[in-house]
C-alpha cells in the first residue's frame, strides 16, 4: 500500500540543499515528491521536523557469519543495520572460512536474503588474508564482491600490495586498506602517549599507521588504482591523504564514530569495551580528523561494527578482543556530537553515509528523486533517548556508549520502498504512536 | 566508609597524600609487633585472606601470607600458571567462587595490566593490586616509602632517582606516585628504548646519562633489568647496560655521601646493582623486606577492620 | 551528638590527692618497687602512669619503669565501627616476665579495654601478676573485671559520659560527667 511522508526536511547531497517536501512512495518508488501533497488512498506517516535523508549505507562492518554465529549472524546483524538507519551494509571478509572464494561470497548475498537489508560482500585480496597470494579476484567480481580487502589483518609486503592494486584495475574495484604496521604495533593494546605510560598499557603508535598509509598513498599513486583507507585514526593519516588527494591520487578514506568521539582517554577504566583497532586516539588526532571531515580529506563515516560476545569482553584487558558493536549508535553519535556542535550539516551527514559510500563501492547513487528506488533514512532531530544495549537488534552488546544521551535517532528505514524500521512514529491508521518493528524474517 | 575511605587498593594514583602517609604512620606500630617475640594479634581473626598469584612470586607473596597471619586472619595461597588461565577458568569465575568460599579480600597479581580493576568491579571482597602488569605494584612503593621516611626523616625535598626499565616497571611507576605526592623530587634514569613516552608530563626528569641523573641525589631507586627485554632489542647487551646503568661504587660517589640505595627484588647479582652496593653500608634492601610485612599489616588493618555494612554502602 | 557537661567530680586539687593516695596504695601492697613496673593505657592511662611514677619518685627515690600501650589491634568491637581507629604505637621497653605490672587508665566502665590491654600483655610477655588502677571507676560492668585502685567511684547512667582531662592532652585537670544536649 502506498504511503505519504508528510512534513519532513528532504536532504538533497548532490544539490546540497534541505527542502521540506512530501514524499509518495508507492511499490519500491518514490512516487512524487512535493510540498503539500496530498494522495487520498496513502496511508499518511507524519514525519514533521524530521530529516529524510537518502538510505545510508555502513561502508565497513563484520556481520561474522559464516563461522562466529555466536558473535552475530547476517540475520541479526542486518537487522541492526536496518534499526540503526541503514539500508545497505558492506559486509568485511574475514569471515572462517574467509571470502576469499566464490563460494564463501554467494553463500553470504543467499544469506543475506533472508533479511531486508541488502549485503554488499567484500572479497578477500590475499588467499586466507595471509598476505602473501591475490585471491581468485575475478572469480570473487563475479560472485558480487564490491570491493577487496585483507582487513582484520594488513597487507604486510608492499610488493603484494602494489599486485593486489594493479590486479584488481582490471575490474575498476575499489581495495579497501587497512593500515597497520603490524610490527610496530605488536603486543600494542591502546594508543601509545602519555595515558598509554599511565595506565600502564603497551601501546600503538599513530606511526604504525601511517607509515602503511603512506606506503600505500605511494603504491596508489604507482599502480592508478582505487585505494580506499579504512578507519583513518591519526592526524598523520588526515595530512598524508589529504596531500595525495591534493596531487591526484585515487584515494578515498572513512573514519568511525568511535574515534570522532572517544580519546584515549576512556581507557582509563580499562573497560575492554574501549579495546578496538586502531585504538582511541588523541585530542589532536581527533580534532584533526573531524577536520578531515569537514575538508573533504575524509569522505566517508562507516561504523567498523565488530560484535563480540559478552564472555569474550568479559576478561583482563590484554586477552580482549578488538571491537565496537556500532550499527545501532553511529547516527545518533554522529547528529549529536558533529550535527548538534556545528561540525557537519546534515546534507553533509547525507554525503558522508549515502552518496560517498555507494560511489566508493560502485553502487548506483544514493539521492532521492521522482521515479528513483526508494531508499530512505528518516532521523528525528529531536528525539532524545539514552543508548539502551538490551535493546540492540545485534547479538554484540559490546559498546562503550551504554547510557549516553544523543539526539538524533533515525525513526524510519525504508529499503526499496519496503519499510524496514519504523518506531515514534504517527501513522493515520493507528491513534497512537506505533512502536518500533522490524520487518524481515524473525 | 573505613577511614581508609576506599574498598580496594589498586593503586597509588588514586589516593590523596594524607591517605599514604595513613598506611604509613599505621605500619609504624605494626613494625612494634614483628619486634615482639609472639609475633601476632587477633585484629583480623575469623577474616580469611587469599592470595591469588598468576606470575609466579615468593617475595611479595610470602610478604602478604605473614602480614595476614601476623594479623591473625586465615590465609589461602592459589598460585595459577598462566597456561591454565587461558585453557581454563577464566580470572572472573576463579575470582567469584573463591570470594562465595568466604574469602574477605584477594591479593592479586597478575601479568594483565587492569586485572585487578576487574575483580574489583566483580566482587565484594577487598582487592589488593599485588601487581599488575606494567601499571602498578603499590605495596612496593609503600614500603620504598616507608623505608625511605624511616631512614631520611621524611619525603619532601628528597631528590630521588629511580634507575633502570622504568617503561616495563609497574614499581616504578608506583613510585613515581608515591613520591610525587609526598613532595619529593623524582628523577628516572635509563637508556631512551626504557623510558616510557610523555612521562615528564608526571613532574619527573628524564636522564639518559647517569653522571648527571645521579648526581646530588638522597635516594636511588634500582630497578630489575628482565632479560626478555635484551631479546626485543630494546638494549644490546647486558653488559653494555652494566656499564652504563649498573648501579656499583663509582657510580655512587656522584649521589649524596649518605645516599640510600633501595631494590624490589629479586636482585640480578652483578647486573644492575653490582654486590658490593648490593650488600654495602648504603643499601636498605634487607629492611624494605621487614617494611614489606609492616605496610602490608598496615594494609590490612585498613581494608578490613572496619565495619562490613559500613566499607560498602559509602 | 551534641554533649554538655553536668557536673565536675574532680578539680585538679582532687586529682592529685587521688593518684597521690594510688601511689601510695600500690607502695604499700607491693611492698616497696621491686619489680614493679607501670603500663598507662593509651591514651589518658599514659599521662596518669607518668604522674603516678613521679610520685612514687618522690616517696620511694627510686624510678620504676614506665611503658604505653595501644590496645586498638586488640579491641573486640573493631568491626562494628564505622571507621577504624587509629593506632598509635606501643612502647614497652623492658622485658615483662616476672613482673608486677599496674594498668593505669582513666575510666573503667565496661572493662573490655582492660580486657583487651590484658591479652596484649599476654602477648608481650608473661608478667608475676597484673593489677589495675583507674582515676574513675563507672560502674555498668559487662566483663568479671575490677580495679584494684580507684581514685573515686562515680555512679552514673549509661547516656552520661565521663570524660578525664589532662593538662598534658587537654589543658587542664579536671574530670566531668557529660551528657547529651536534650
Amino acid at each position: 500500500m502506498p504511503y505519504l511522508l508528510k512534513g519532513g526536511l528532504v536532504v538533497d547531497p548532490l544539490e546540497e540543499k534541505v527542502e521540506q517536501l512530501d514524499l509518495l512512495v508507492a511499490g519500491d518508488r518514490v512516487a512524487a515528491m512535493a510540498p503539500g501533497l496530498q494522495a487520498p488512498d496513502a496511508e499518511v506517516i507524519t514525519v514533521d521536523g524530521c530529516y529524510v535523508l537518502p538510505g545510508l549505507i555502513d561502508l565497513h562492518c563484520h556481520l561474522r557469519e559464516p563461522g562466529d554465529e555466536l558473535k552475530e549472524t547476517i540475520l541479526t546483524g542486518t537487522r541492526a543495520a536496518a534499526r540503526g538507519g541503514f539500508t545497505g551494509v558492506v559486509a568485511m571478509g574475514n569471515t572462517r572460512p574467509p571470502a576469499d572464494n566464490r563460494p564463501v561470497i554467494e553463500f553470504i548475498k543467499r544469506q543475506a536474503e533472508a533479511g531486508i537489508v541488502p549485503v554488499y560482500p567484500v572479497g578477500c585480496a590475499t588467499k586466507g588474508r595471509r598476505g602473501e597470494e591475490l585471491s581468485e579476484i575475478g572469480d570473487l567480481v563475479e560472485a558480487g564482491a564490491v570491493a577487496l580487502s585483507d582487513d582484520g589483518s594488513s597487507i604486510m609486503s608492499a610488493e603484494v600490495l602494489r599486485r593486489v592494486l594493479e590486479y584488481s584495475r582490471m575490474f575498476d574495484l575499489v581495495v579497501i586498506s587497512h593500515c597497520e604496521d603490524q610490527d610496530m604495533s605488536a603486543g600494542g593494546l591502546m594508543n601509545e602517549g602519555f595515558n598509554s605510560t599511565v595506565f600502564g598499557l603497551r601501546g600503538i603508535p599513530a606511526a604504525a599507521e601511517e607509515v602503511h598509509v603512506a606506503r600505500d598513498l605511494i603504491l596508489a599513486e604507482m599502480t592508478g588504482a582505487r585505494l580506499h583507507i579504512a578507519h583513518v585514526s591519526t592526524a598523520g593519516s588526515v595530512r598524508l591523504i589529504r596531500e595525495a588527494k591534493q596531487r591526484g591520487v585515487r584515494v578515498t578514506a572513512e573514519v568511525t564514530p568511535h574515534h570522532l568521539c572517544l580519546t584515549d582517554e576512556a581507557v582509563r577504566s580499562y573497560d575492554t569495551n574501549t579495546k578496538v583497532n586502531p585504538p582511541l586516539r588523541s585530542k589532536q588526532d581527533v580534532k584533526a580528523l573531524l577536520e578531515g571531515l569537514r575538508d573533504g580529506t575524509i569522505d566517508a563515516i562507516a561504523t567498523d561494527h565488530a560484535p563480540h560476545t559478552r564472555e569474550e569482553k568479559e576478561v583482563e584487558f590484554n586477552l580482549a578482543p578488538c571491537g565496537i558493536s556500532g550499527l545501532e549508535t553511529a547516527v545518533p553519535l554522529v547528529w549529536e556530537h558533529l550535527v548538534e556542535t556545528g561540525v557537519l550539516t546534515p546534507v553533509q551527514v547525507a554525503q558522508k553515509m549515502a552518496l560517498n559510500p555507494a560511489r566508493i563501492v560502485g553502487l548506483p547513487e544514493r539521492t532521492i528523486r521522482v521515479g528513483g528506488v526508494a531508499n530512505l533514512t528518516v532521523i528525528n532531530p529531536r528525539l532524545k533517548l539514552p543508548v539502551v544495549v538490551e535493546q540492540f537488534a545485534s547479538l554484540g552488546k559490546n559498546t562503550p556508549f551504554a547510557g549516553w544521551e544523543l539526539r538524533g535517532w533515525p525513526i524510519m528505514t525504508v529499503i526499496s520502498g519496503q519499510i524496514a524500521m519504523q518506531t515514534r512514529v504517527t501513522r493515520s491508521t493507528s491513534t497512537d504512536a506505533s512502536t518500533g518493528t522490524l520487518r524481515g524474517a524473525s | 566508609m573505613n577511614q581508609f575511605g576506599h574498598k580496594d587498593l589498586l593503586g597509588l594514583q588514586e589516593l590523596r597524600p594524607d591517605e599514604i602517609n595513613l598506611i604509613l604512620d599505621t605500619a609504624e606500630p605494626m613494625k612494634e609487633v614483628l619486634g615482639r617475640e609472639i609475633k601476632k594479634v587477633p585484629t583480623l581473626r575469623g577474616r580469611v585472606i587469599v592470595t591469588l598469584f598468576y606470575e609466579a612470586s615468593t617475595r611479595t607473596r610470602t610478604s602478604f601470607e605473614l602480614a595476614a597471619k601476623y594479623m591473625g586472619a586465615d590465609t589461602v595461597s592459589i598460585s595459577v600458571a598462566t597456561s591454565s588461565v587461558q585453557k581454563g577458568e577464566s580470572l572472573g569465575d576463579t575470582a567469584r567462587t573463591i570470594e562465595v568460599m568466604g574469602a574477605d579480600a584477594i591479593i592479586i597479581r597478575h601479568s594483565a595490566t587492569g586485572a585487578p580493576h576487574l575483580l574489583a568491579k566483580l566482587l565484594d571482597a577487598r582487592v589488593i593490586n599485588a601487581g599488575d602488569g606494567s601499571h602498578e605494584h603499590p605495596t612496593q612503593a609503600l614500603l620504598d616509602l616507608f623505608t625511605i621516611r624511616e631512614k631520611k626523616g621524611g619525603i619532601a625535598g628528597l631528590k630521588v632517582a629511580i634507575l633502570g626499565d622504568v617503561a616495563h616497571s609497574r614499581v616504578a611507576r608506583s613510585n613515581i606516585w608515591g613520591l610525587t605526592k609526598l613532595g619529593a623530587e623524582v628523577r628516572l634514569v635509563g637508556p631512551p628504548t626504557l623510558i616510557p613516552p610523555e612521562i615528564e608530563q608526571l613532574g619527573v626528569s628524564v636522564f639518559h646519562d647517569w653522571r648527571q641523573g645521579l648526581k646530588e641525589v638522597d635516594v636511588i631507586n634500582v630497578l630489575r633489568i628482565q632479560l626478555e627485554r635484551q631479546q626485543r632489542g630494546l638494549f644490546p647487551s647486558i653488559r653494555e647496560y652494566t656499564r652504563l646503568f649498573g648501579l656499583d661504587e663509582d657510580k655512587l660517589q656522584v649521589a649524596r655521601p649518605d645516599v640510600l640505595v633501595l631494590h624490589p627484588g629479586p636482585v640480578n647479582r652483578g647486573v644492575e646493582i653490582s654486590p658490593g652496593v648490593q650488600d654495602g653500608s648504603h643499601s636498605a634492601i634487607n629492611e624494605q623486606v621487614t617494611n614489606g610485612v609492616a605496610v602490608r599489616m598496615a594494609l590490612l588493618y585498613l581494608l578490613l577492620s572496619g565495619g562490613e555494612q559500613s566499607a560498602i554502602s559509602a | 551528638m551534641e554533649m554538655q557537661e553536668k557536673a565536675q567530680i574532680l578539680d585538679a586539687e582532687g586529682i592529685r590527692r587521688a593518684l597521690t593516695r594510688i601511689a601510695h596504695e600500690i607502695l604499700e601492697r607491693s611492698k616497696g618497687t621491686r619489680q614493679l613496673v607501670l603500663i598507662g593505657i593509651r591514651r589518658r592511662g599514659v599521662p596518669l602512669a607518668q604522674r603516678i611514677a613521679g610520685i612514687i619518685r618522690e616517696i620511694e627515690g627510686t624510678s620504676v619503669p614506665l611503658g604505653i600501650l595501644d590496645i586498638t589491634l586488640y579491641r573486640d568491637d573493631l568491626s562494628k565501627l564505622a571507621y577504624n581507629p587509629v593506632i598509635r604505637k606501643t612502647d614497652v621497653p623492658f622485658s615483662l616476665n616476672d613482673k608486677k605490672v599496674i594498668l593505669v587508665d582513666d575510666v573503667i566502665f565496661t572493662g573490655r579495654t582492660v580486657r583487651a590491654a590484658l591479652d596484649a600483655l599476654m602477648d608481650l610477655g608473661r608478667p608475676q601478676l597484673v593489677q589495675l588502677a583507674v582515676l574513675v571507676d563507672r560502674g555498668h560492668r559487662e566483663l568479671p573485671i575490677r580495679p584494684d585502685f580507684v581514685g573515686k567511684n562515680v555512679p552514673t547512667s549509661h547516656r552520661e559520659v565521663v570524660a578525664v582531662q589532662m593538662l598534658e592532652i587537654d589543658g587542664k585537670d579536671q574530670v566531668v560527667i557529660k551528657e547529651p544536649s536534650e
